[in-house]
Parts: C-alpha cells; sequence; structure tokens
C-alpha cells in the first residue's frame, strides 16, 4: 500500500504497511540515512526527525499518522548553524547520537534563538549519549544560538527547501 | 642498531602502511579502528609530520586485510603502538623519497622494502600538538552515511536473529510459515528478507512462535559477594613483600563493591556478511580487531584464515568487547542461506543489553594498618572478580556467541584475564601507585562466568582504584589528615604529585563550601606506566545525591592532539559518573531483566556533572592513551565527595540516591 507524505519539502510516494515505523522508511525506501536506529521505542532520540517543525522519534512513528504533514529529516536541515557549532567545538565522540540531538537544538532554536544553558538541557533531555559528550553539546547548542541571533540574518528556516545529500550506497 | 617499534615489527613492509599515489596524495592504512575515540586523526596527524605533507594529503584507509595485522583496539594503546609505528613507517617513506616530490615519483620508489629501525624522525612537525579537527566528524554530523549501520551494499538483504530466551536455552521447536527466508542450526534461530520492517516483524512473529527447554543458571543477584567469594578461583599473587604487619599498629578494614555493568553503546552491534564461493566470505564489521575476529570466524567454520575477509567499518561508541564480533558472525551465519548475497544483522536494543559482554562484578577487600604516625604500614587487598578478557579466538575457542548455539555447539569457556604484560584484568591498578610497605595483593578470578564478562574501559581498574582510593580517605579520616596531604605523604612520583596537586588547586580544595557539599579526590596512574589521572568531583547531597563538577588533570605524556585528549577524558569521566552512581546489570536465575534504557538508566543531560580538565605537559614522556585514565579517579572521587557532603560512606556502587539513603539510616 502507498502511502504519500512530504518528506524534505517533497512528496514522496512509499510503499509499505501505512504501520510501519517512519524510520525504516526513510533509510531503506528513500535512502536518508541521517536518522539513525538507537532503540526502536522512542527513548533514546537517535531517530529524531521534525514532523510539523516539532520534533518525533521517527522511530516510533507509524507512515498512516504523517499523510498531510511534513517531516524533515537532518539532511533537510543541513548545513544549519546548530552543526557547524558542533563541529566548531568538537561536540562528539562517535556521532551517532549527533543527528538526532542536532534535530531537536534546531527545533529549539526555532522556538527560542537564545535559549538558556537550563532550557537547552531540558530540551535535550530526552537523548542518550552514551560517549559523555553531552557538555560539549550544551556549549554548541548555546553557541549556535548567540551566533544566530549576532548575524541578525534572515529566517534560518530551510525546511521548504531540499537539500537531502546523500542516498547512502556504498560499497 | 634500534628494533622498530613493536606494530611495525610485526607488519616491517612499508607498502602494507603506505601508499604514495601520483597525486602525491598518501594512503595510510592502519590495523587500529575509530571507535569514537578520534585515533584516526592522531594517526593522520603523527603520518603527515613525518611525511611532510599537509593533513589534506593523507587518507585514512579503515582495517582490513590489505592493511596490518595490529591486533585489537584496546587498553588505550593506540597511540602508543600504532602512533609509533605509523610515525617509523612515514620517516622511512620520506627517506626512501629522498626529498624527491610525491607526486612525480610515486610510481618509482619501492615500498614493497622492510622499515628501517634507524630512520632518522622528524623532531618539529606542524601538525602533532595541535587541536586537529576530528576528520570523521563532519560526515556525522551531517549525516551523511558513515557508520556499518548506513552501510547498503547492492541486493542487500536484512536479517535478524531470534536470540534465546534465556542463558542456555535449547530451541525445541518453532512454527511459523512465512515466505522469508528462516535460517535454523541448533538453537541458532534467525531471519532474512529485502524489507527491513518486515523482517523485523517476522522476527517477532518467529519468537512468539518459538518452544524452549530453559533452565536456571545464574547467580542471585542480591549476594553478588558471596558469589564471587565462593569459587573456585585461579590466585593471582601480584605483590607479596613477605612481611608481617606491625602487631602495634591499628588495623582498618573495608569491602567495596561493583555490580556487573553493560556497555550500552547508543547504538546495537551491527554485521554484514558475503559469501562469495562455498569457503570464503566476506564481513563488514565495526570489531575492534579485523583479523582476530577473522581468525575466530574461520576457526568455528572451519575455513581458511586467508578465505575470511573483514573489514572494519566504524559503528557507534565502542568501550571494550562489546557485541561487534557476535553480529557480525551472525551475519556470516545468516549469509551461508543466501550464497553471493549480503546480509545486514542489526541487534535489538534488547539483545544488546542483555546478551552483549558485560564489565565483571567485583568485591575487595582492604585490611590495613596505620603506625603511630598515621601512615600506612601494611596493606593487605584482596579481590574477587570473573575474567575481563573473552574476545573472539581467546582460549583457543571462537568466543562468539552463536557458536555456542548451534546443532554442533562451541564450548565458551570462561573469560580469562589479560597478561601482566598487557596490563592485566582483574589486577589492573591493584597494587596502589603510593608508597606504602607490607604489601600482599591477591586476585582471586572465578573459573566459571555464569554470566558472560569481558574486556570493558579500564577492566578491574575502576573498580580496584574505586577501593583503594576510598580506603586512602578512610584512612586519612583515621588518621586526622587532609585527604590531599594524606596523598601527597604516600606518593613521591613527582608526576603522580603533579596532577594532584593541579586538580586540587583548580577545584579549590580546602575552600569552605556550602552544607550538603562535597568536594571528593581520586587518583591514579592508568596500569601503573600509563597515563597519570587525578579528579576532584564536587557533590550536592540533599533530595537526591547530584554530582555538579569534576575538575580533572591528566598527564598522558607526548599528546598528539590535545582537544582530543580532553575529549577523551571528558567522556571517560562522564561515562564513569554514570557507572559510578546509576548503572547495575539486573538479572533473575535465568536471564538478564535489565533490557531497556529504562531498566538500565544511563546519565542524562541534565544529570552530567561540568567537566574541567587541564593537561600537565610532559612532552618528553612517551604518549599514552587517554580513553581509559578517569574511570577509576572519577569513581573514587564521586564516592569521597559524597562521604564528605554528608558523612556517609558508600562502599558498594552505584551510589544511587536510594543507597545513600540506605547507608544513612544504618548509621542512624
Ligand atoms: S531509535 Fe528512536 S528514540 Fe531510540
Ligand atoms: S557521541 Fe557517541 S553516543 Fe553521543
Amino acid at each position: 500500500m502507498t502511502t504519500t507524505i512530504t518528506v524534505n519539502g517533497e512528496p514522496r510516494d512509499i510503499d509499505a504497511d501505512p504501520g510501519t515505523p517512519l524510520l525504516y522508511a526513510l533509510r531503506n525506501d528513500l535512502g536518508l540515512l541521517g536518522a539513525r536506529f538507537g532503540c526502536g521505542v522512542g527513548v533514546c532520540g537517535a531517530c529524531m526527525v521534525h514532523v510539523d517543525g516539532t520534533p518525533v522519534p521517527s522511530c516510533d512513528t507509524p507512515l498512516w499518522s504523517l499523510r498531510g504533514k511534513s517531516v524533515v529529516t537532518v539532511e533537510g536541515l543541513s548545513p544549519h548553524p546548530v552543526q557547524e557549532a558542533f563541529l566548531d567545538g568538537q561536540a562528539a565522540q562517535c556521532g551517532y547520537c549527533v543527528t538526532g540531538i542536532v534535530m531537536t537544538a534546531a527545533a529549539l532554536l526555532e522556538r527560542d534563538a537564545e535559549p538558556s544553558r537550563e532550557a537547552v538541557m531540558s530540551a535535550l533531555d530526552r537523548h542518550l549519549c552514551r560517549c559523555g559528550a553531552q557538555q560539549r553539546m550544551v556549549e554548541a547548542v548555546l553557541q549556535a544560538g548567540r551566533r544566530d541571533s549576532d548575524s541578525d540574518s534572515d529566517s534560518d528556516s530551510d525546511s521548504d527547501s531540499d537539500r537531502s545529500s546523500g542516498t547512502g550506497t556504498e560499497a | 642498531m634500534a628494533a622498530l617499534p613493536k606494530d611495525l615489527a610485526a607488519n616491517p613492509i612499508l607498502s602494507r602502511w603506505i601508499t604514495v599515489h601520483r597525486d602525491g596524495t598518501v594512503d595510510l592504512r592502519v590495523g587500529k579502528v575509530e571507535l569514537g575515540q578520534g585515533i584516526l586523526t592522531a594517526l593522520a596527524q603523527i603520518a603527515a609530520d613525518e611525511l611532510g605533507v599537509g593533513l589534506a594529503s593523507v587518507r585514512m584507509r579503515a582495517a582490513g586485510p590489505d592493511g596490518p595485522d595490529e591486533g585489537v583496539t584496546a587498553g588505550s594503546m593506540s597511540v602508543t603502538d600504532a602512533g609509533a609505528a605509523v610515525r617509523v613507517a612515514a620517516a622511512n617513506v620520506r627517506a626512501l623519497f629522498a626529498g624527491r616530490p610525491f607526486a612525480e615519483h610515486a610510481d618509482e620508489v619501492d615500498l614493497d622494502v622492510p622499515a628501517d629501525p634507524d630512520v632518522p624522525l622528524n623532531a618539529a612537525g606542524a601538525l602533532v600538538g595541535r587541536d586537529v579537527p576530528r576528520l570523521d566528524l563532519p560526515d556525522k554530523v551531517y549525516g551523511r552515511p558513515r557508520y556499518l549501520q548506513d552501510m547498503r551494499l547492492p541486493g542487500q538483504l536484512f536479517g535478524r536473529v531470534i536470540r534465546p530466551p534465556s542463558r542456555g536455552a535449547a530451541l525445541v521447536s518453532v512454527d511459523y510459515p512465512t515466505d522469508l527466508t528462516v535460517v535454523r542450526d541448533g538453537s541458532f534461530l534467525g531471519v532474512i528478507g529485502p524489507d527491513e520492517a518486515v523482517v523485523v516483524r517476522a522476527a517477532e512473529a518467529l519468537r512468539a512462535a518459538s518452544v524452549w527447554r530453559e533452565h536456571d543458571s545464574l547467580p542471585d543477584e542480591n549476594d553478588l559477594g558471596k558469589f564471587l567469594r565462593d569459587g573456585p578461583h585461579e590466585i593471582l599473587a601480584v605483590a607479596d613483600d613477605g612481611e608481617t604487619p606491625p602487631p602495634d599498629d591499628a588495623t582498618l578494614t573495608a569491602i567495596y563493591s561493583r555490580p556487573f555493568l553493560a556497555h550500552a553503546s547508543i547504538a546495537p552491534s551491527c554485521g554484514i556478511a558475503r559469501w562469495t564461493a562455498d569457503d570464503h566470505v566476506e564481513v563488514w564489521s565495526h570489531s575492534q580487531g579485523v583479523y582476530p575476529l577473522g581468525r575466530a570466524i574461520a576457526g568455528a567454520l572451519g575455513l581458511d584464515p586467508g578465505n575470511v575477509e573483514v573489514r572494519h567499518v566504524e559503528g557507534a561508541g565502542c568501550y571494550g568487547h562489546n557485541a561487534a564480533d557476535d553480529a557480525a558472525f551472525d551475519a556470516v551465519l545468516l549469509a551461508r542461506a543466501v550464497p553471493g548475497v549480503p546480509v545486514q544483522v542489526l541487534w535489538s536494543r534488547q539483545d544488546e543489553l542483555s546478551w552483549a559482554p558485560f564489565a565483571s562484578a567485583m568485591t575487595a577487600d582492604v585490611i590495613a594498618t596505620l603506625g603511630a604516625d598515621g601512615r600506612i604500614s601494611s596493606w593487605r587487598y584482596d579481590v574477587f572478580s570473573q575474567g575481563h578478557l573473552a574476545r573472539p579466538g581467546y582460549a583457543g575457542v571462537p568466543g562468539l556467541l552463536a557458536a555456542t548455539t548451534l546443532a554442533a555447539p562451541a564450548d565458551y569457556p570462561a573469560a580469562v584475564d589479560p597478561s601482566a604484560a598487557s596490563g592485566h584484568g582483574t589486577m589492573r591498578n591493584a597494587v596502589p601507585g603510593y608508597d606504602v610497605p607490607r604489601r600482599r595483593i591477591t586476585g582471586h578470578r572465578l573459573l566459571e562466568t555464569p554470566i558472560r564478562s569481558s574486556a570493558m574501559r579500564a577492566l578491574g581498574a575502576f573498580l580496584n582504584v574505586f577501593a583503594i582510593e576510598s580506603f586512602l580517605d578512610e584512612a586519612a579520616e583515621r588518621a586526622g589528615r587532609d585527604a590531599l596531604a594524606y596523598r601527597l605523604e604516600h606518593l613521591t612520583d613527582p608526576r603522580g604529585r603533579r596532577v594532584l596537586e593541579t586538580a586540587a588547586e583548580a577545584a579549590g580544595w580546602g575552600r569552605s563550601l556550602p552544607e550538603g557539599t562535597g568536594l571528593g579526590i581520586g587518583y591514579a596512574r592508568y596500569k601503573g606506566r600509563g597515563g597519570y589521572c587525578a579528579v576532584v568531583a564536587r557533590v550536592a547531597a540533599d533530595a537526591d545525591v547530584r554530582v555538579e563538577r569534576l575538575t580533572i588533570a591528566v598527564d598522558v605524556g607526548r599528546v598528539i592532539n590535545p582537544d582530543g585528549v580532553r575529549n577523551q577524558i571528558e567522556g571517560g569521566a562522564v561515562q564513569a559518573t554514570s557507572w559510578t552512581v546509576r548503572e547495575r546489570v539486573r538479572f533473575d536465575r535465568r536471564q538478564v531483566t535489565s533490557v531497556d534504557w529504562l531498566s538500565y538508566p544511563i546519565l542524562r543531560f541534565s544529570e552530567v556533572p561540568s567537566v574541567d580538565v587541564t593537561l600537565v605537559e610532559s612532552p618528553g614522556d612517551p604518549s599514552a592513551g587517554a580513553g581509559e585514565a578517569a574511570q577509576g579517579p572519577t569513581a573514587a572521587a564521586v564516592g569521597n565527595a559524597v562521604a564528605a557532603a554528608i558523612g556517609v560512606r558508600v562502599r558498594d556502587l552505584p551510589i544511587t540516591t536510594d543507597a545513600v539513603v540506605a547507608a544513612i539510616d544504618r548509621m542512624a
């Protein structure tokens, strides 16, 4: 059965059981491998995407629930000031948790351009990082917030442009 | 004539390590693998400096059959071993080009020659010692496919394994009709298909439709001390000064323990395999050692080791011997059913938390005497543990989980311990770095390991340092001394003194603190010969126990990438804080019951301490690893800070709020 959802600004047809979690469709049908599997039950945050601007774990979001909604993945978000701040601060070790955290941080900055440290920590509290890189990540998000409001640029929302990059085939 | 560095001596031909291309770029192949610790970047820095090229000219190639065999990436030895080898190999290549440009002469200079140990090294590098950004992070931060979990080979199928419901369970029957390929060999059960989500559902259906014969095989989780002490044991006598304690001195005793701990990597383990002929298989794995894994797979299946080609692809953070090798072997077994087709196996979160090897529970008894001057006058230490080494191929058996469940099952003997030369396992850091006389230090390694255990960061050092450093505080208190001053009285090693003094100073040691807040200190030199690390923890204890800050000083000799060292220390300390205050593998008499992030909680963003790291420079000393230096000192510092904050000592990890409340109740 085909479900049509909007991913990174484009309507995409996905031929799968409507109960299939979005994460599998992204990774295997659409070749968008930036959202990652960690737990499969919505508690680690590795698979975070935006659904209508809100961070949502894609591993427990069924396709049928996304009809008429707009999904943005890290490929659609990149490059984002939060990512640059993560690289500037080397805010990762293995990096597996990072794309999910970037999605939540980007949504936070959209709501609150210059969040407090407490606001960043509470937004990221639904994410797990086993490598212990949390401190650098919080710093990076604060940095991205400051940088964003300094540059007083036009909107940084890229949700309407399709910038998805890799298709993920590698030999 | 100088000797070649160990890894280069084992793989002396330069072309194993280095290829120079006609465009002037250089491929560097190493046997050490990226585990999230930044090793490839550090090695690229070393190579670029010795080759006299920029970092952009060096391409790091993942470990595989074309590169050198450097064993496993473990024990914080990568910078020491691979760094030394890469440096000399690169210097050799530069010497062979003798000033001629790489690009023009790439074809003429023959690198199929053995390395010369006496090659002059380049003293003044531009990159070593600098904060070079990690080469692998842009892909990871921008979400480009880079992990093994992201790999999609042409025609690749997805596989899942249905693990038994409990240890030692035997598959009696399974009845589930499906179009997918079901693989069964004894009690090994798996399913393969083209659509991952469908395969996951089918695996669940197969699980529900399978009947197993089960039995109890696990020890009592609520009495691990008894389990660890009951034996039989191997006795590990590492120090005995042969003198009895002075009879008139005061005796002080204490018992410390930690539970089983899980690696709990954020990604479940993954493996990919493709059989290219009846007797030849290609494997992609995030294993710590591609050659040892290949030999173990060959051993398990009776193949020629040269016919098992294992290539490393990065996975999520690896903190020791986790399930990476097991997942690779799962893929090998499943892919055998579909010759020529690659199969990717991904473990579930539940399997990752229950079937991967754990870090062993441990308990330690300290009995010491204090002289009239308050100094330690004798030291007796006994530590009890399962072994810390069950890597693939150890003890002459495959050491691969699925091999034990096949119709012709492989044995899975108890975990052993690494040799003294490799820094011990149970006994790692069991000998205090202090000047204490009349020592008797003995390990008791269980000969049976009903709970699968193997290497996890710091091995026995985590509990040994926690025990020794907690005890030092208890002894200082008895002697009426300040904990820092008491340590310095027992420590002559100047590098050790320097990290202690540096951390204490940076943390404001000795200044007054609010009610309910305490500072605690912990110190060790990892393995007694690696990096020096001192940690001061600041803990606030009111309604709950919070580790607010860790102030750390480290000396890891010659530093290749200062920010990389800081990052490793920060991460190690945060992870160790999580072990110290949260983590405990739970099980009943049959199976592990801590199978998800709710039953095996780790520290969250709002709970992690801020970490401040000072690098104490020691450029003339050889490089030591940083990934495992902070764990033991962190646990000790936290325990000591809790005691300082509320006057109660918790000797059994984890120091949860409940454990602190229970300790207060016992005192009252
Ligand atoms: S994989 Fe989706 S929250 Fe863990
Ligand atoms: S960087 Fe490895 S889990 Fe976060």
